[in-house]
């Protein structure tokens, strides 16, 4: 079968990733301007021997995809804001019980029922810290159409190497904007496939193999009867009360994302290699900072951008290097500084950060950025 | 002779429950309706929430799972539906049930999903010490009902069965061997069933309210209920403040998980040669 | 070459499907697009506006900075968007009364009519609206537009949507436009 090209809308694009991955049950609950994708799904899935199940509320939408993975599918759910928030419980259960799920969150302005249809991206510090207690977990940021269907692919590896639930967070412009889209052929898409661990005899389902890797999880039904509790638990599962314990398990789900930065780690970049000035964006809104950064080139300027394809774990080496380089560094996003907050953490001071926050619900014109970028210089 | 133990982990045993609760009794009645029925034990999975009730399933040797506070069934939902060869049962309390699970509880019911919930129902929340729930009869004290309960409860059953449920029915702590047929039926059930069992928690309920320890308690339990044939027969003077017990409702209807099954075949069926779906996407990813 | 196309009117007149068929047809031809449009309580009544944006390079930002092309199918359209059209030219329906604070070089052509009254559906507006961007813009040849439209519209209605298409491609080759070979 030849590559797939065609107009296709963000939301569209997320779930042709998805099921390229191997996406074989979603359940969701209807909210704007996430829906897309749970119709998609709903039209989708049962074709290729799938389940869709819309669910009572959010809440219930994340549970069901959880229940799901342990019996060894892969499942997603799609939402935005509110619905997001409502997710958080089982986010931190499904990071703490180390189960694969994948959640969609094509961001909208907030807090509260905010301006429904309208983008915002008011979401990174939630989607890294929504639930409680420190937890792993990986945040990808489509920056356009067709990443929403490479990043959605690449989230349920990530999910199922590491065990853990993987969001994408895209927003309204690019969830409902549609794009030439090249997909590639469907046969030549090698997703990651589940391994199944050894024989259930003496499985411990929280035991890391001797390499430090991300021990495998049993489906259910396959006779390793094993126990999955979200409190702290031993190496077989069994709930513990224990200190040590709870220090040696939180450390390990911590560190196997931390050991593995440079895996998880991506991003797209345009002139950075020598430049002066610099943009660190991700998602829409670095569409319009494209744009300025071509047009400061065109003006002799030497700018750069670089965007960010994975927002956590936060890609600090790249960060650290355009320091080095960039006197300044903007960061236009549309919130009041979140991204801004995590790159003056890294850049310490090394270069100016300047913050361009937007939260009008709209995506930035790029005579915004550029004005601002001219203001500030 | 009966072989219940080797369906516990009884490495994990002995249980964190009080003395004199009643949840150990219902879990054995689990037990022994499994086993009565032959169920694969590597084919039962088996959910909860939070609370007393939810620590069972640590303790059963089958696939387990226990989740966040009242979402047991809506995890429950994703394992019946992804894998509806499974047998899954849900084991809950009734705050977990009735309070901060009580949506999920009433379409699962609507859906007629294939669980069993066993709901152990001690009418007041023991794992944060004693406050009242949905559950606890008016009047009743408890920690956050120091001057009775001004709220009214739950006929969870009525709940259960105007919500969807095809099998539902009541037992005690006190009865054991009701208990255990009715959560064989339950189990029998190819739907959405809910038993209800009425359990003591002289620790909290007892004590707050005066009853006694687990003794008084069951006996109290057993005064309160009237089984549902014998009631039949009775007066309604005679019903007047009687918990009815025993079945309560059974009415077979296709199970959500294999009509949603009939479902794929039909649109499997339909589109096995329409080209051009994003479910082209999919062709690598089986 | 960046061509930006302004689609504005009223909620139900389908110009988002226009919008995307536009974008379709550029795709067939080989170049890249880009659509994106106003979403919300729109759908349901109210004012509308999707933006295409085609071009034979890389397109970064999405949506439209100065359209080359606006089309206004209400008179409230024509007034948000014209006041704001610069260098690009205003494609106006000529049921619309003309206001002589906006400036572009605005082109009234009867959109609406054309299609209530020679074609003979009022639903399809849209698409003769697709037909007058198309051949007033050259951006598309016309059997492309024509391809792009069979692609999407509901079957059965592929003749009276070809038909709107034509009209409107017609509309625009009398109004002046370069018709592309």
């Amino acid at each position: 079968m030849p590559k797939i090209v065609k107009l296709m809308q963000g939301n569209e694009a997320c779930t042709a990733g998805a099921l390229a991955a191997g996406l074989r049950f979603y359940a969701g609950y209807p909210i704007t301007p996430s829906t897309e994708i749970a119709e998609l799904c709903a039209e989708e899935l049962p074709k290729v021997g799938g389940k869709f199940i819309q669910m009572e509320d959010e809440i219930g939408s994340v549970a069901a995809i959880i229940g799901a993975s342990l019996a060894g599918k892969k499942a997603m759910t799609a939402t935005s804001g509110p619905g997001f928030s409502l997710m958080q419980e089982c986010i931190g259960y499904a990071s703490l019980c180390e189960i694969p799920i994948v959640i969609v969150n094509v961001q909208r302005m907030g807090p509260s029922t905010g301006m429904p249809t309208s983008p915002a991206q008011a979401d990174v510090m939630q989607a890294r810290w929504g639930t409680h207690g420190d937890h792993p977990v990986i945040v990808l940021a489509p920056g356009n159409v067709r990443e929403c269907f490479e990043l959605t692919l690449r989230a349920f590896d990530l999910s199922e190497k590491y065990r853990v639930p993987v969001i994408v967070l895209t927003d309204e412009v690019i969830g409902h904007m549609r794009e030439k889209v090249e997909l590639p052929d469907p046969a030549e898409v090698h997703p990651l496939r589940r391994a199944m661990p050894a024989a259930p005899a003496g499985y411990k389902p929280y035991a890391a193999d001797p390499n430090g890797g991300v021990p495998l999880m049993a489906p259910f039904g396959e006779g390793y009867r094993w126990h999955c509790t979200g409190l702290f638990h031993d190496e077989s599962g069994a709930p513990s009360n224990k200190g040590e314990v709870a220090d040696r398990l939180l450390r390990r789900l911590m560190l196997k994302i931390e050991n593995n930065v440079a895996d998880i780690s991506d991003y797209a970049s345009e002139g950075i290699e020598d430049c002066e000035l610099a943009v660190v964006t991700f998602g829409s809104s670095a569409m319009s900072s494209l744009s300025v950064v071509r047009r400061l080139r065109k003006e002799g300027v030497k700018a750069g951008l670089l965007r960010l394809k994975t927002l956590w774990p936060f890609p600090e080496a790249a960060v650290r290097e355009l320091a080095a380089r960039a006197k300044t560094i903007y960061v236009p996003e549309m919130n009041l500084g979140q991204l801004a907050l995590e790159v003056e953490r890294v850049v310490a001071g090394r270069s100016r950060v300047v913050r361009i926050g937007k939260v009008t619900g709209e995506l930035f014109r790029p005579e915004e950025i550029y004005n601002a970028i001219m203001g500030a210089k | 002779m009966s072989n219940t133990l080797s369906y516990f982990r009884q490495e994990r045993l002995p249980h964190i429950w009080c003395p004199g609760c009643g949840h150990g009794t219902v879990t054995g009645a689990l037990v022994r309706a499994i086993e009565r029925l032959g169920l694969d034990k590597n084919k039962i999975c088996v959910v909860s929430g939070i609370g007393c009730s939810s620590r069972a399933v640590g303790y059963l040797d089958f696939d387990t799972l226990h989740t966040a506070h009242g979402r047991a069934l809506a995890f429950a939902t994703g394992i019946k539906l992804a894998r509806p060869e499974l047998k899954v049962i849900v084991m809950t309390g009734d705050g977990d049930c009735t309070a901060i699970g009580g949506n999920h509880f009433i379409h699962a019911a609507r859906r007629n999903i294939g669980i069993t919930t066993i709901v152990m129902n001690n009418e007041i929340y023991g794992m944060t010490s004693g406050q009242y729930s949905p559950m606890t009869p008016k009047g009743m004290l408890g920690t956050t009902a120091p001057y009775g309960n001004a709220e009214r409860s739950f006929d969870l059953c009525e709940l259960a069965k105007s919500s969807g449920a095809t099998f539902v029915g009541r037992a005690t702590s006190y009865h054991v061997p009701l208990l255990i047929d009715l959560i064989e039926k339950a189990l029998s059930n190819n739907g959405f069933s809910v038993v209800e069992a009425l359990t003591q928690c002289p620790t909290y309920l007892g004590r707050k309210n005066k009853i006694g320890g687990a003794v008084e308690m069951l006996e109290w339990i057993k005064n309160q209920t009237i089984n549902a044939k014998a009631a039949a027969a009775l007066p309604p003077e005679k019903r007047e403040g009687k918990l009815l017990i025993g079945e309560l409702h059974n009415a077979p209807a296709p199970e959500f998980a294999g009509e949603y099954g009939e479902l794929i075949h039909t649109v499997q069926r339909n589109f096995a040669n329409m080209k051009g779906g994003l479910w082209e996407c999919a062709s690598n990813s089986d | 070459m960046r061509v930006e196309f302004r689609l504005s009117g009223s909620g139900g007149q389908g110009l988002l499907l226009a919008g995307i068929v536009l974008a379709e047809a550029a795709i067939l031809e080989g170049k890249n697009a880009v659509q994106t449009q106003s979403y919300g309580p729109e759908a349901r009544g109210g004012s509308s506006k999707a933006e295409v944006v085609v071009s034979g390079e890389d397109i970064d930002y999405p949506k439209a900075t100065d359209p080359d092309f606006l089309l206004a199918l209400t008179a409230d359209a024509y007034r948000t968007y014209g006041r704001l059209q610069g260098k690009g030219l205003i494609i106006v329906d000529a049921s619309v009364p003309l206001d002589p604070e906006i400036k572009a070089r605005t082109i009234p052509l009867p959109i609406l009519d054309t299609a209530a009254n020679v074609v003979g559906k009022k639903v399809v507006a849209n698409i003769v609206a697709l037909g007058v961007l198309g051949g007033v813009s050259g951006v598309v040849a016309p059997a492309t537009l024509e391809k792009a439209v069979l692609n999407r519209v509901p079957k059965g209605t592929e003749e009276l949507n070809l038909k709107a298409l034509r009209a409107g491609i017609e509309l625009a080759s009398r109004a002046g436009g370069k018709v592309q070979a």
